[in-house]
């Protein structure tokens, strides 16, 4: 049977985790403070979608992979000259924001519409990839809204496990609660996975793969569809910084018998 | 007017979850804010009827249900039809759910199909003005927004944990069923099962008071220059049994299994807090051997009282963090408490 797949993976890119975040507001609405400035990174759960992608296209000959991204152009080339160099991909860009405060559904759209657009694409033999939540708006909503728009109506989150079998059956272990997952199978393509961790180690980088993603990134970025966000129907009453700072109580020199008492009566109480 | 809907899927025993009851909690707090609103519940399950009797004391008005074999599995087809047929037949301009794994799963996308929008992981809704407002966090916890949306239908999914639940009692539901009929498409996929760690290395607990965060410091060189990691595993195993707490980690110590470095064997990266793990809820908080930011801001932004055990007396993530800060070593001081919680 015919093993090759059209993975789409969705990944937006994030302010570095390490970076002071300040919410301003901006002229369209609730922004980050030098947003354009900030360095970033591929959205974490994205990037491991990417590379449970990259896996599986390796391991299945005759599979592509495509990164769509809606992010300003600017800043998603800066992000490509370390994440092409991971895995072979096409990228697919949207010059648009990539802020947490746009609208869910606005950047899905924008995201399928990307998608349909793909030259040859062959939605029987289609993987949509994302993670299931971003590292900036947090909702776990945009694939699901993708996913629909494509009429897919097979979708998994929180996704750490794909296994393919023979006849051509998905077998899928999503996150649940309290630290399990629910193993499902699904039938066949097409389908949609948001991924959470999965199992796999960041790839190193390959100069290789990189110049040549690059060549073909480059000239995509220049010609990326601008993307307006307009947020309609949505408003902001308030954005801020949590104020909470406590007073931190420094225990020092006490034995550990004493400090044990005190830790486990605190559980007790 | 609006009509906000209650959605609830039936546990496995045909019970709704207390998560259900704190959406309920909420929705009832809206009709009561909101004039001219009304309530209504819709359940999904493969039997809905004593659900929707443990809560028929609530102010609803309604119940609607979408009941069958084939909605006992969460799968998002299913779910997803189900949710959008009570969604219409209820005629709702405003629905509430739990977050839970299944809600988180399919309301975007039934959102989707009814041209709404939808708001998840919210920590807190209000009224103000004849306004709803939601309440939450954007950038993994580090930014708090308070939003209002002039779209309908609208779908709030509320955090976990973040509400009190409804205490509304028994009584007999009229349940208006919904049709929903099965095509072949919506059946694709099969729920096998569910796969859980061994009982002895279950260290998720979501419902547990205390949640205690262990950071790389358990497997780095001790004082007498060797690493004790089998001997931290054993303490912190211990602790867990003892106090029936949950386990967190922070990123740094779930990635050194991938680096090749000796590990705790029973971390896996369900249990990492923080940027890209979770957020959980506890009353009580407690950190060993952890230094990094993510596990103190992020991981810790829903713990209500908070205390670390660090050789660091500066360490600047647990000051202004933590309420108490132990100065001391965390091997001795989690075997002392192993010791007092054993002969207690």
């Amino acid at each position: 049977m015919n093993t090759a797949y059209q993975i789409v993976v969705c990944a937006g890119i994030v302010p570095d985790p390490l970076q002071t975040l300040e919410p301003v507001t901006g002229p369209s609405g609730p922004a980050l403070k030098n947003e354009m400035m900030l360095p970033s990174v591929l959205d974490p759960w994205a990037g491991h979608a990417l590379y449970e992608a990259a896996n599986l296209a390796r391991n299945c000959p005759g599979s592509k992979v495509w990164l769509v991204s809606l992010s300003p152009k600017v800043k998603l080339q800066q992000v490509m000259m370390t994440v092409a160099q991971k895995a072979p991909f096409e990228l697919v860009p949207l010059d648009g924001p990539s802020s947490g405060f746009a609208e869910a559904a606005e950047v899905a759209a924008a995201l399928a519409q990307a998608i349909e657009a793909i030259a040859g694409l062959d939605k029987s033999r289609l993987l949509v990839f994302g993670g299931w939540e971003s590292a900036s708006r947090g909702a776990g909503a945009t694939m699901q809204m993708v996913g629909e728009r494509l009429g897919i109506v097979d979708q998994f989150q929180g996704v750490d496990e794909l296994k393919l079998h023979p006849d051509g059956s998905l077998e899928i272990a999503e996150r649940i609660e309290g630290g399990r997952h629910q193993i499902s199978r699904c039938a066949g393509l097409p389908a949609l996975l948001g991924w959470a961790t999965g199992n796999l180690p960041e790839p190193k980088n390959n100069p290789q793969t990189g110049m040549a993603n690059m060549r073909g990134a480059i000239p995509a970025l220049q010609k990326a569809k601008p993307v307006k966000l307009a947020g309609d129907g949505l408003s902001f009453a308030s954005v801020a910084l949590p104020k909470q700072l406590r007073e931190t109580k420094i225990v020092r020199n006490a034995a550990p018998e004493d400090i044990a008492k005190e830790i486990v009566a605190w559980i007790k109480s | 007017m609006e009509t906000i809907l209650v959605l609830a899927h039936t546990e496995s025993d045909g019970s709704i979850a207390k998560s259900a009851r704190e959406a309920l909690h909420v929705a009832a707090a809206l009709r009561k804010s909101i004039a001219d609103s009304q309530l209504v519940v819709g359940l999904i399950g493969e039997s809905v009827q004593a659900a929707a009797n443990s809560i028929a004391a609530c102010p609803a008005v309604k119940y609607y249900g979408v009941a069958g074999a084939a909605f006992a599995q969460p799968r998002y087809a299913t779910d997803a039809a189900a949710a959008e047929a009570l969604c219409k037949a209820a005629q709702a301009t405003v629905m509430v759910a739990p977050a839970t794994s299944r809600w988180s799963r399919v309301a975007p996308g039934v959102a989707q199909r009814l041209g709404g929008r939808v708001d998840t992981h919210a920590t807190g809704v209000a009224v103000a003005d004849g306004k709803i407002s939601v309440n939450r966090w954007y950038y993994r916890q580090r930014i708090e927004a308070s939003l209002q949306r002039a779209t309908r239908p609208w779908f709030i999914l509320v955090d976990v944990g973040a509400q009190p639940a409804c205490e509304c009692g028994a009584g007999a539901a009229v349940v208006e069923p919904v049709a929903v009929p099965i095509a072949e498409a919506l059946t694709r996929t099969t729920v096998l099962g569910i796969r859980q760690p061994a009982t002895d290395t279950q260290t998720i607990r979501p419902e547990a008071d205390l949640l205690f965060v262990a950071g790389a410091g358990w497997t780095k060189k001790q004082p007498d220059g060797q690493t004790h990691t089998a001997e931290a595993g054993k303490l912190i195993l211990d602790f867990l049994n003892a106090t029936r707490a949950s386990l967190g980690s922070s990123k740094s110590l779930v990635d050194l299994g991938g680096e090749g470095q000796a590990v705790l064997p029973f971390l896996s990266h369900l249990n990492q807090i923080g940027q890209t793990g979770a957020t959980p809820r506890h009353a009580k908080g407690l950190s060993a051997c952890c230094h990094g930011e993510e596990p103190h801001t992020v991981g810790w932004r829903f713990i209500n009282q908070r205390r670390a055990i660090s050789l660091d007396p500066n360490c600047g993530w647990a000051r202004g963090k933590a309420d108490v800060l132990y100065v001391a070593d965390a091997f001795k001081v989690l075997a002392k408490v192993n010791e007092l919680m054993a002969t207690r």
